[in-house]
């Protein structure tokens, strides 16, 4: 054990949903540098497991574990945050990353893909977002971090109701952030453009046009620092959406972004 | 199942960690059996906890259930003839003497503040200002019983299981629950004690002055002044009254009698005084409360003989209530340390200078004399203890750094350390105080009593699970 942790400054601890993969592992690699206990969770065990290990042999000591959970399991939530806080003991910063973006074509309409992304992006994210509410409610502090997006400004063409499960990710984080605020609790809200990630390559732009997911991750922890509330990553993206918001609908049915 | 509201953060009494833990609070032994058995299905460890009055981590589990026993608080026997008490162990100190006050008998051994329970009390053997006569309230234990995890109920005594009985008293909570503890009482013939108070230029006095004394004096206590460079401060000796010296003794043995001042300086409600305090928790202000404190010590009080109640002079961190708040919100740690006599005024000064040198003088200091005890896990010593109060402002590192040098002092002295104060020991640093026998012996006896190490505190992980 080195001086910084003792009892006087235990080890904290964070919980990443979605961390087998883009923002959410490069975050969960993060935190676990700055020195945090990091529960990564994520549908894929064999690729958490081996992250965690790369974690753990990288800075040489145990910092990261593996919890493997399907984002639509909503059931299994509750005993899941219990073994995390049972291992963790404190729990300072949760981050929901998980999400879904099945590439659709312009004039395709199917129940199954928004559904899953209905079930992955916005009722994962409640489920797992009320009890870190409800934690750091008692707690009075702690970071309650949510992956959005730039889609949930507009409503798209190319995705329909990835659009709405971001819009409606945003307003419940922005809910939660004018309910706990007053807790002392922190909630920030990531809104990435293009990060090069699995959905972003999914969606065949070249990859030039992308910040890497470990830039990103390295702008989410300043804005934890800074307990900032909405935040866009690259930080440009901010001004590009403040001119897509402001399109009128007339020239922006005719667009196709 | 454990569900999320019955999560609750609770703190220690330092209030510089918050832990979240499923709560319970049970009424009967029987209820303490079912938690242990959800424990042991669901995989969580379980922590003893009575008022929440360790300083440190000693009644905080992080993570998994707490047992909060003050709800098992039923006075069970009590012989008003023979001074023998049976009671359930969320019973505190105040709920006792309150109890057995009028009969004439007051608790052998009392903390310096009323709150604790009697179970807490002894899961860490606490002393008091008289621990070198009258040693740890564990030797007046007549007989307890306890819950283990494997749902035995044990009976022990000196007598009877008697290794346990040394184990268990003083044990952190570790090896099973207390269900039922009797104690001797002491007999006493007032409500009131004599008490001289004199000031004592250097620590070096005061420790003079205990030594002749103490033979016949019944309480024993110095304040020391933390921010003076060589530890001036007050002794305060207290006795009892013989049978006959007090001529009212019914008057002074009642519990109307035995309060606490409502205000300070006859003006300032008791319930103000933390926040009046909060000002003057840093170098400079507690560098003057000092110095106006000796001075009154020095003059008004300087040689003084007075009647004062038990509880008025036993009680004195019951004074102030909420006193602990006044450190803000980051909170305070005592550092306590038990040295033998030959090295105690070259060590204590030496950690003074110390603390003065880096910045951190500690804000309150308190010499008590000790003995040794036949307790396992004892922290007494034939000599000196010296408790000092730190605020736990912003530099964690160097603070925790002050406590290991001071560790290295005080093992190197052949010093001893106190589970109820502590939060900055490693778990090398006990083994080397207690040394391999006895850390083999307790470790030997927790897979005895709790072979799934059900129960847990953050205390027991810092310090015993790790080895």
């Amino acid at each position: 054990m080195t001086l910084t942790h003792s009892k006087l400054s235990p080890v904290c601890g964070a919980i990443v949903i979605g961390a087998s993969s883009g923002i959410g592992e490069a975050l969960a690699r993060r935190l676990a540098r700055e020195g945090y206990t990091v529960a990564l969770v994520a549908r894929r065990a064999d690729r958490l497991i081996s992250i965690c290990d790369e974690i753990n042999s990288q800075l040489g000591t145990k910092r990261a574990f593996p919890y493997p959970h399907d984002a639509t399991n909503f059931d299994d939530v509750p005993v899941i945050f219990q073994a995390i806080l049972r291992d963790l003991e404190r729990v300072e910063i949760v981050v929901y990353s998980s999400g879904v973006m099945p590439v659709m074509a312009i004039n395709e309409y199917n129940f199954e893909k928004d559904r899953a992304m209905i079930e992955v992006n916005v009722l994962g994210a409640i489920v797992w977002l009320n009890h870190a509410a409800i934690l750091f409610d008692r707690m009075g502090g702690g970071h309650i971090v949510g992956i959005s997006s730039i889609s949930g400004v507009r409503g798209r063409v190319v995705s329909p109701v990835y659009s709405m499960t971001k819009a409606a990710l945003t307003t419940y984080l922005e809910s939660l952030r004018n309910r706990l605020t007053r807790k002392g609790v922190h909630v920030l809200t990531v809104k990435p453009g293009f990060v090069d990630t699995d959905m972003f390559r999914a969606t065949g732009r070249p990859s030039g046009m992308a910040i890497s997911p470990e830039q990103a991750a390295g702008d989410i922890w300043q804005a934890i620092c800074y307990r900032k509330q909405i935040i866009f990553t690259p930080a440009r993206w901010r001004w590009i959406m403040l001119i897509i918001q402001y399109i009128p609908s007339f020239i922006f049915r005719r667009l196709s972004i | 199942m454990l569900t999320i509201d019955r999560l609750t953060f609770l703190q220690n009494f330092g209030r510089s960690l918050k832990s979240p833990a499923y709560l319970f609070r049970p009424t009967h032994t029987e209820h303490i059996a079912e938690i242990f058995s959800i424990a042991m299905e669901e995989g969580f460890k379980v922590g003893l906890r009575g008022s929440g009055r360790s300083y440190g981590d000693a009644a905080l589990n992080a993570g998994g259930i707490i047992l909060d026993l003050r709800r098992m608080n039923r006075v069970i026997e009590w012989g008003p003839e023979s001074g023998v008490l049976k009671v359930e162990p969320g019973v505190t100190i105040q709920q006792i003497w309150q109890y057995t006050l009028e009969d004439g008998w007051w608790l052998p051994v009392v903390p310096g503040t009323m709150f604790p329970t009697i179970g807490g009390c002894l899961a860490m053997n606490i002393h008091g200002k008289n621990n070198y006569v009258a040693g740890p309230l564990g030797e007046h234990v007549l007989e307890f019983e306890a819950l283990l995890s494997t749902d035995e109920l044990v009976t022990c005594s000196p007598y009877k299981n008697a290794d346990l009985f040394y184990a268990m008293i003083g044990g952190v909570g570790a090896l099973g629950v207390f269900t039922s503890i009797t104690l001797q009482m002491k007999k006493i013939h007032s409500g009131n004690v004599w008490v001289n108070a004199w000031a004592t230029p250097t620590l070096g006095v005061m420790m003079d002055d205990f030594e002749p004394i103490k033979g016949e004096s019944d309480y024993l206590v110095g304040w020391v002044d933390g921010t003076h460079s060589h530890g001036r401060g007050q002794i305060h000796r207290a006795t009892y009254l013989h049978e006959g010296d007090d001529h009212e003794p019914a008057q002074t043995l009642s519990v109307e009698y035995q309060t606490l001042p409502d205000t300070f300086f006859g003006l300032l409600p008791k319930s103000l005084m933390w926040r009046l305090m909060y000002p003057f928790m840093n170098n400079v202000g507690t560098t003057l409360v000092n110095t106006a404190k000796y001075a009154a010590s020095r003059t008004l009080e300087h040689r003084k003989r007075y009647i004062q109640s038990l509880v008025g002079f036993n009680f004195l961190l019951d004074y102030i209530p909420n006193w602990e708040k006044s450190y803000g919100s980051s909170g305070l740690i005592q550092y306590q340390s038990f040295i033998p006599r030959e090295r105690a005024h070259a060590v204590f000064s030496e950690m003074m200078r110390m603390c003065q040198k880096r910045g951190m003088p500690t804000y309150l200091g308190v010499l008590k004399r000790h003995r040794p005890d036949k307790f396992l896990l004892s922290h007494a010593v034939d000599g000196y203890s010296l408790a000092m109060d730190f605020a736990v402002k912003n530099d964690l590192r160097k603070l925790q750094k002050l406590a290991d040098d001071m560790n290295e002092i005080v093992l190197d002295a052949g010093g001893r350390f106190y589970f109820a104060k502590d939060i900055t020991l490693r778990p090398e640093t006990v083994r080397r105080f207690l040394g391999d026998e006895v850390m083999d012996c307790f470790r030997k006896l927790k897979t005895r009593c709790d072979p799934y190490s059900l129960l847990e505190t953050e205390l027991y992980r810092r310090l015993f699970s790790a080895n």
